[in-house]
């Protein structure tokens, strides 16, 4: 998806480095294609030993001592894990400079790349940064920037619907059920809670209202992000409960006060309910796409190398990926066994035509992600305001 | 602890200089017993509060969420021409002021009846009963009236048989759960005051021929007034700051001060900072208002 955005060509890097020492993010004229002034901040340009430990911010799932003590008895380094709740949290956290690498959806990786907090990957580093990585993770808005790679691949899925299957008989073939104010669940409607979910109202009007004029759910100007906004509001009046915390998702789909709603598979999975199913409806959704990223600021870049070459092997890049319950950037794990060949079909691993659908997570900024030039988009910031006024 | 060495005793003396010093000089003494404290108050807690609260004057990059320092205004002017942020500043000191309320409702009878009428063994049970909650964890403790109040939850199933249906998740709730968490904060000292009051004023407004309600009305509370004030300014200020509950049991519309600073905090601190600005004043106002009656002073 967003082809046009993606493939930022060799002229594009040059006229980057000239606007290098510009103070804001310029767009190139007429191109359609997106530059963006990134502090020139140097690569690893070698190897060298190992530091002996290495600080992470991880997503829950994603650093497991299941793979994680393998990798210190390899290397010698030990893995500090932390967890983070929110992209935002974890863009606050790499701005400490206290962590050596980040799993950063593509939400969080925009805000690091132009704000300096991350190093490009030099790849000749990473040799399981190969082919095998699934086509539809490699070159992405969110970590190829100026022809510089930010980012090594995890893993990528969508925001389902979640169903009660008890209440709700039938397979939903659309979001309508959670958007529309006569809806046969009013009332027991559940929203994720955070301004990144106007994406998710976006996405439906694309479908339903294409006469707005939504190319990308994360490049909405005025009047979009106002129509966006109307339908969210529209949505506050069936919604039982929004939801940040996965443990009060789960609560609250088992204990019956939701029926339907937003919800990611591993919290489907964490709900050991048979009565609780997952689908993705006509209209597509938003997901995410995770990537390592190492700060500019690592004192253990070694470690932080080998880590990311570690765990871009196909069986430990699978082994996330089944525990998080999404699919994995390296093809090749879905060739090992039948098990892994399983997972990869459960979760469109290898299907692009299913991720066509799947507007992952990108932070929206003024200058519009669609190319379009004549108007100023929403900001993160009018987001998160145009959300405070949803639950009014 | 620093005075014990006499200055009639020279031998002493010598052997103890530093309390020599500390006799001699007043202001040695005062910095000895202040400095650690008003390093903290001071150089932690004031001085961070007042970074925070500058960061309201400062820009914003749109793209990097960076805060840039300046002066500007634009953030207060949002917090109060946008009508969903002034809202939930209101709801906000309404549920702080249902909290404050409910729980003053629950805590002069109770206080009435351990400090008066219960056996001290029963008196004894009380006091635990009441303070036991604090035992447990804040978040532990919203997490048991969420799942008491879930749809197929605790209350409902009582409820049932009855064909009474619970609050679900709203308002109601919040204002419920905050009670639950603060209540041992107005009861204490309720019940401290209701203890400190004679019997025998009791005896005297009934020999003077006034009944139990007219007693307390008329002895009991104007005595009890500091007290309630003074544990009102807990349950007020702690349910003033709170979005955890909201988060939790509030369901879609109990939005509160907190939960709109808690997702400004890291995409736009400035906002954040300007908004946390509204409960300093609530609480302020709330302090200066309670000073005046004296209140304080029995904290």
């Amino acid at each position: 998806m967003k082809n046009k955005l993606m493939a930022i060509s060799a002229t594009a890097a040059v006229s980057a480095l000239m606007l290098a020492g510009c103070a804001a993010p310029a767009a190139e004229e007429g191109s359609g294609e997106l530059v963006f002034d990134v502090p020139d901040v140097p690569m690893l340009e070698a190897l060298g030993e190992p530091e002996g430990q290495v600080d992470i911010i991880a997503w829950s799932g994603f650093v497991e001592p299941a793979w994680a003590d393998t990798f210190t008895e390899e290397t010698g380094c030990v893995v500090n894990r932390r967890v983070a709740g929110t992209s935002d949290e974890m863009v606050q956290l790499m701005r400490t400079g206290d962590y050596d690498l980040v799993s950063a959806s593509g939400d969080a990786s925009l805000r690091l790349i132009v704000g300096g907090d991350v190093a490009p990957i030099n790849r000749d580093l990473i040799p399981n940064f190969g082919d095998d990585i699934v086509p539809g993770m490699q070159g992405q808005l969110y970590d190829t920037i100026n022809g510089k790679v930010y980012g090594v691949p995890i893993g990528r899925g969508a925001n389902i619907l979640q169903y009660n299957s008890e209440v709700v008989t039938e397979t939903p073939t659309s979001w309508d059920i959670v958007w529309e104010a006569d809806s046969p669940y009013a009332g027991q409607i559940t929203a994720y809670d955070a301004p990144i979910y106007i994406a998710d109202a976006a996405v439906y009007l694309m479908y339903h209202q294409p006469e707005l004029g939504i190319k990308n759910p994360y490049a909405l100007d005025e009047t979009q992000l106002a129509a966006a906004v109307d339908l969210l509001k529209q949505q506050n009046g069936i919604v039982a409960e929004y939801w940040a915390d996965p443990v009060a998702q789960i609560t609250s789909f088992v204990g019956g006060t939701t029926v339907a709603g937003t919800s990611w598979e591993i919290l489907r999975k964490l709900a050991a309910d048979d009565r609780m199913q997952g689908t993705l409806p006509q209209e597509g959704s938003t997901g995410w796409s995770d990537a390592w990223m190492i700060s500019s600021q690592s004192d253990a870049p070694n470690c932080a190398y080998l880590w990311m070459d570690y765990t871009s092997a196909a069986e430990v890049n699978g082994a996330i990926a089944m525990n998080f319950g999404m699919a994995p950037a390296n093809a090749a794990f879905c060739e090992l066994n039948d098990e892994a060949a399983a997972h990869c079909e459960e979760f469109n691993a290898l299907n692009e035509e299913y991720f066509e659908n799947v507007w992952y997570w990108t932070t929206p900024i003024e200058q519009c992600l669609d190319g379009r030039t004549e108007v100023r988009c929403t900001s993160f910031q009018d987001w998160t305001n145009a959300w405070a006024t949803v639950k009014g | 602890m620093t005075v014990t060495a006499s200055p009639s005793a020279p031998a002493a003396a010598k052997s103890k200089p530093l309390s020599t010093l500390l006799y001699r000089y007043r202001w040695v003494r005062l910095v000895g017993l202040l400095s650690l404290p008003l390093t903290w108050l001071i150089g932690l807690y004031i001085v961070s509060l007042a970074l925070l609260l500058v960061t309201a004057f400062w820009f914003i990059d749109p793209f990097t969420s960076k805060v840039i320092p300046g002066f500007t205004l634009d953030n207060f002017v949002l917090v109060f021409s946008e009508p969903a942020y002034v809202t939930t500043a209101l709801r906000t000191l309404g549920i702080a002021l249902a909290v404050t309320l409910l729980s003053a409702a629950f805590a002069i009878p109770l206080g009435i009846f351990m400090a008066k009428l219960a056996s001290p063994w029963l008196r004894a049970v009380l006091a635990v009963a009441i303070t036991l909650p604090l035992w447990a964890g804040y978040l532990v403790k919203i997490l048991a009236m969420r799942i008491t109040f879930t749809e197929e939850g605790f209350f409902n199933w009582v409820m049932a048989p009855f064909g009474i249906t619970g609050p679900g998740f709203s308002l109601f709730t919040v204002v419920l759960t905050l009670t639950y968490l603060w209540f041992p904060y107005m009861a204490l000292p309720v019940y401290t005051a209701i203890r400190q009051i004679p019997v025998n004023l009791f005896d005297a407004s009934a020999d003077l021929g006034a009944r139990g309600a007219t007693t307390i009305r008329t002895v009991v509370l104007p005595l009890l007034w500091p007290a309630l004030l003074a544990g009102s300014v807990f349950t007020f200020s702690l349910s003033l700051g709170d979005y955890i509950v909201a988060r939790f049991v509030g369901g879609a519309n109990a939005q509160m001060i907190g939960s709109i600073i808690a997702s400004n905090i890291n995409l736009n601190p400035p906002v954040a900072a300007a908004f946390s600005v509204i409960p300093i004043a609530f609480v302020v106002i709330y302090l200066v208002v309670t000073r005046r009656t004296g209140a304080l002073e029995r904290m």
